[in-house]
Formats: structure tokens, C-alpha cells, sequence
């Protein structure tokens, strides 16, 4: 998901990290609030605190820990972790966009897994109901859940036609393709065909290190320093 | 502001809680463009038909579907909005109870939660309806003031001061239409501070939402027995005017609670948590809602069922009291 949080905040996001509550800015909920390290390194990376204070991700008693805490001051809209939240919330910042005629957009990123829940699906119904074409969820497919492949713990099948069913413009795109990302994103911004948008990112989890990828045992784990130094050998190689 | 007359007071009361909500939303809405009220599919049934049609900009439907409707509340409070969200109590407090905590308690969200038909105001419909348990589960989440008003007019007072207050709340609204009056001329309705509705000397009663007139006729018949009771309007939950309790009833032998809510977790609860912190305290009886699902049957005949009707409320208190008011000293050191 790096790589979307790269293109939001590198090119898509209208922001001002010197002043995080300006209220022209897009909002941006990560509603898969596990993702969080990707959040954090994007919102260092805009410039809405320091990248060493990444290094306060899990210390005890400070802002950064293993699920977002709101704090606007760091450009953080919304506390999430239980999953299923973010985008009902996603969809009262839109409708609120609308009803006071703001030219903001809202951003939801959803994990695949996280599609299990039936608040994601009571919002999808809402959020075409109530016309929010200012709303674009990103799913980040990645075809795992905690305990395995999404395909044997939940079936998604269709997954497409669903949201299509419930009235969503979709866009498939390779999660990992910058520029189909930016292009995807630059088009959903444009609409204007009342729908909401949704673009779902296939991913590889843990893409671009070998012993990380689509194995569930990195969805939460640490790095030793030896497996550190090769996973960012592969990185670079790959670069 | 809430100009009471007895033409108003009457008609509160002939609304019921839920009806008052309803009537008073509009004027709300009429002085504040940020007002949302949110709806799950419950618009007639909470009386909101008449607020629809004139506000239309301002009033939202989310199907039936709480979770998601809690969800965009907190996100339109995010956005200034004013929002209010009601349907039933149980489906408020239970359907959507995680999103109540996080993004209402957790985020300090601007959102009332209003929640109709609580206790066993929806007789025929079953256990499925009744809210039995939200004050218990609505008072354990941090940020979240919890308050039960007796009577139309206190849900008057209570809703437009609501209004006006930032952060999230829930308010229980009870009891059936034609709502027994207990306020019947204006007076000062604080959050968090409780109403000493009767002052009296030997036991203190303190009592929320319907059951304030219930506890108000219970000492009527009390007082004709010898026992002189205090009677306190606790219409808020959360925070609990524990100051008032230790002022009325650590003066008093015995000290006795009175919701139409489960004996677990609520008004009784939160009382007893506080008296079982400090020195010198009365003991204390916690009449409810005992521990059971209910054989299901109409509003009155539920109450009768539970012994929540003031002679039933005197009853059970002059067992626990005695006859002579001259039992054992209560007082726990």
C-alpha cells in the first residue's frame, strides 16, 4: 500500500502540513488502521512532523502507535483500528462537503479483508444513495486476511460487481504501477457522474522482499537486523 | 428559551418524550443552518414526519442501518455539523455501540445520541424492543455524558440544551405518550445536577427518567405511613452528582434507586459504585428491571410486572424500611 499512500500524498492530496485544519484541504482516512506505518511515513514524508519522530512508532505513551490516534496537528482525521469505521466516516465528511457546497474530496483507503465487515456495505448503499461523488475508496486488495487467503477465510468473489451493484464507479488498477495509480486517482477526482468512486488496487503484500511476500506472518511481525539489511538490499535492487 | 405554561407542559406531556424531541428539533433547527437530525428508517415512529418536510436539507434517513448512520454523524460533526442521530435505544446502544465508543466517545465527537422507546415503553413489540440495558452500556464509555429526563418538559429543556453543548452525549427518552407531568412550572435544568424534587428525613429515593413521578407517588404514600422521604430527580447518569448524594443521602437510613432499566449497571450502579467508596453510607436498594428477559405485554402491565408503579415502589420500600421507621441504623462505616 506504500505505493498509494506515495501517490495521495506525492501528487493527488490537496494539503498544507503548516497548516493541517486548512479547510480547503482533501481528506484522508486510512480505515485499514493497521496499515498505519505507511500512513505515518506518508504524512512525514508531506511534511507534517520530522522523520525522526517515526521513531516513536510503538514507544510507549507517545502519538504513534499500532493504529491512528486523530490528531490534526499531524494531518491524522480520524482514530481507526476496529475495521469497518472509516469509510461511514469518510461518508459524513463527504456529505458534509456537499451540504456546504466545499470543493474538498475525500479519500477512504479500505483493505480487502476489511470488506468483511457489513458497515462497509451499509455505507456503499449510502454513500450511492446519497450521491457522494466526492467520496473515492481505495481498496487495497491484497487477497489476505489475518488468518489466510481472503478467498478461503471470506469469499470476495465478483468483488468488482459488487460495488458496481451497489452503485459505485470501479477502476482496477495495479497497486503497484504509480502511474496507473495517478492516472486512476486524476480521473476519479473529475467525475461528475454523482456516483461515488472506488479504485481497487491489486496488490502483493510485502511486495519487493522475497521472504515477505504474500506470506501472512509479516501482516504484524519485527525485523532482526539481518533480515532488515536484506530486505533492503531486494528493495534497492529492484528500485 | 422554554417558555413553560400550563398549556405547553400539557402538551408535552400528551406527546411523550419522544413526541417533545420531535417538536422541538424544529425549533432548533429553525436557529441553527449546522443542525443535522439523523434517522435508521424510524422517521414517523419518532415523530420526526413534520421536521422532515420542513427542514428536508437538514434531516437525513441512513436506512436501516445504525452503524454506518453513527459512522457519518461523526464525520459531519467533524465538519461543524450539529448532528443528532435517533432511533430506538436498543438498537442505538447495541447495533452501533463500537461506534458510539470510538468515534463518538474515543474522538470526542459533537453528536447526540438519542435513543426512543427505552425501558419498556415498546410493551407488545418484546424483548427484541426493550432497552433494558443502554444506560449500563452508554455510562461505561469514557467522554459520554448520559442523561434520562423525567417528563416532556425536562426533554425540552434537556434536548435544547443539548443543542448547545459540544461533545457527545446520549439521552434516553422513555415512557409512553400522555407522559405523567412531574414539571409543571419552569426551573433550572443543569447537566449533571440533580433535582431535589422532596426533601425528607429518614430514606432518600433517587429516581431517573419515568420513574421520578413513580418515586414521587411512592413517597406521597410513604409520608401517609410515617416514612418521610427525600425524592431526587437524577436525570443525568453521567456525570453523577455525587455531591448531591452525599449532601440528601448520607443523612438518611436508607437510600433507594428507582429506572425503568436493569438493576445491572445503571442508576443503581452508579450510585453504588460511589457509596462503595466512601465512609458513613446508607444502604442501599436498587429497584429496576430485575435480570430477566420479560414476558412480553403491554407498557402498563410491563411496569405493573416489574413493581415499577408508585404503590408498588412504597410497598417495597416500607419492607426493606420497616413499619416504624425505628429499625436497626442502616449506616455502613
Amino acid at each position: 500500500m506504500i505505493e498509494i499512500m506515495a501517490t495521495l500524498y506525492g501528487g493527488i492530496l490537496r494539503f498544507d502540513p503548516k497548516n493541517p485544519e486548512w479547510d480547503g484541504r482533501d481528506r484522508f482516512i486510512l480505515s485499514k488502521g493497521h496499515g498505519v506505518l505507511a500512513y505515518y511515513t506518508a504524512l512525514a514524508e508531506a511534511g507534517f512532523f520530522p522523520k525522526d519522530e517515526l521513531l516513536k512508532f510503538e514507544v510507549n505513551g507517545e502519538c504513534l502507535p499500532g493504529h491512528p490516534i486523530l490528531n490534526m496537528e499531524k494531518g491524522i482525521e480520524c482514530s481507526t483500528g476496529s475495521l469497518g469505521m472509516g469509510l461511514p466516516f469518510g461518508a459524513g465528511l463527504a456529505l458534509a462537503g456537499k451540504m456546504q457546497k466545499k470543493s474538498y474530496r475525500t479519500y477512504v483507503l479500505v483493505g480487502d479483508g476489511e470488506c468483511d465487515e457489513g458497515s462497509i456495505w451499509e455505507c456503499a448503499m449510502f454513500a450511492s444513495h446519497y450521491h457522494l461523488s466526492n467520496l473515492i475508496a481505495i481498496v487495497d486488495s491484497n487477497k489476505l486476511q489475518y488468518d489466510g487467503p481472503c478467498c478461503e477465510i471470506m469469499n470476495l468473489d465478483n468483488f468488482k460487481a459488487k460495488w458496481e451493484s451497489f452503485g459505485w464507479d470501479v477502476t482496477e488498477v495495479d497497486g503497484h504501477n504509480v502511474k496507473e495509480l495517478y492516472d486512476a486517482f486524476s480521473v476519479c477526482s473529475h467525475s461528475s457522474n454523482g456516483k461515488p468512486q472506488v479504485i481497487i488496487a491489486d496488490t502483493v503484500k510485502g511486495k519487493g522482499v522475497s521472504f515477505m511476500e504474500n506470506n501472512k506472518e509479516w501482516h504484524h511481525s519485527t525485523l532482526s537486523q539481518k533480515q532488515y539489511d536484506l530486505a533492503m538490499q531486494e528493495i534497492r535492487s529492484g528500485e | 428559551m422554554v417558555n413553560p405554561n400550563p398549556f405547553n407542559v400539557r402538551f408535552y406531556s400528551k406527546l411523550g418524550q419522544r413526541g417533545s424531541f420531535a417538536a422541538i428539533m424544529g425549533e432548533i433547527a429553525a436557529q441553527d443552518d449546522d443542525l443535522v437530525v439523523m434517522t435508521a428508517d424510524l422517521t414517523t415512529l419518532t415523530g420526526l414526519t413534520q421536521f422532515r418536510e420542513k427542514f428536508p436539507d437538514q434531516f437525513i434517513n441512513a436506512g436501516i442501518a445504525e452503524q454506518n448512520m453513527v459512522g457519518v454523524a461523526a464525520g459531519m460533526a467533524k465538519e461543524g455539523k450539529n448532528v443528532f442521530v435517533t432511533t430506538y435505544s436498543n438498537f442505538l446502544a447495541m447495533r452501533s455501540y463500537e461506534q458510539i465508543r470510538i468515534q463518538l466517545g474515543y474522538m470526542k465527537s459533537n453528536v447526540k445520541v438519542i435513543g426512543t422507546g427505552s425501558g419498556l415503553a415498546m410493551g407488545m413489540s418484546g424483548n427484541t424492543h426493550y432497552g433494558m440495558e443502554d444506560l449500563s452500556l452508554m455510562r461505561a464509555i469514557p467522554n459520554l455524558m448520559v442523561v434520562s429526563p423525567a417528563d416532556g418538559l425536562e426533554t425540552v429543556k434537556a434536548i435544547k440544551k443539548a443543542a448547545h453543548h459540544k461533545g457527545p452525549m446520549y439521552i434516553r427518552l422513555s415512557g409512553a405518550l400522555r407522559n405523567p407531568i412531574v414539571y409543571d412550572e419552569d426551573y433550572e435544568f443543569e447537566f449533571g445536577k440533580g433535582i431535589l424534587l422532596r426533601k425528607g428525613t429518614d430514606i432518600s429515593i433517587i429516581a431517573t427518567g419515568t420513574m421520578v413521578h413513580e418515586s414521587l407517588v411512592a413517597a406521597e404514600i410513604l409520608s401517609d405511613n410515617g416514612i418521610s422521604a427525600s425524592v431526587i430527580d437524577m436525570h443525568t447518569i453521567k456525570p453523577l452528582d455525587t455531591a448531591m448524594i452525599k449532601d440528601v443521602c448520607c443523612q438518611t437510613d436508607l437510600v433507594v434507586t428507582v429506572e425503568e432499566h436493569s438493576v445491572i449497571g445503571g442508576l443503581g450502579g452508579a450510585v453504588a459504585e460511589y457509596l462503595s467508596e466512601i465512609s458513613y453510607r446508607p444502604r442501599q436498594v436498587k429497584i429496576g428491571i430485575p435480570d430477566a428477559f420479560q414476558r412480553v405485554g403491554d407498557y402498563q402491565y410491563l411496569l405493573k410486572e416489574n413493581n415499577l408503579t408508585g404503590p408498588q415502589i412504597a410497598d417495597r420500600i416500607h419492607e426493606e424500611y420497616g413499619d416504624d421507621g425505628e429499625s436497626e441504623p442502616n449506616m455502613i462505616r
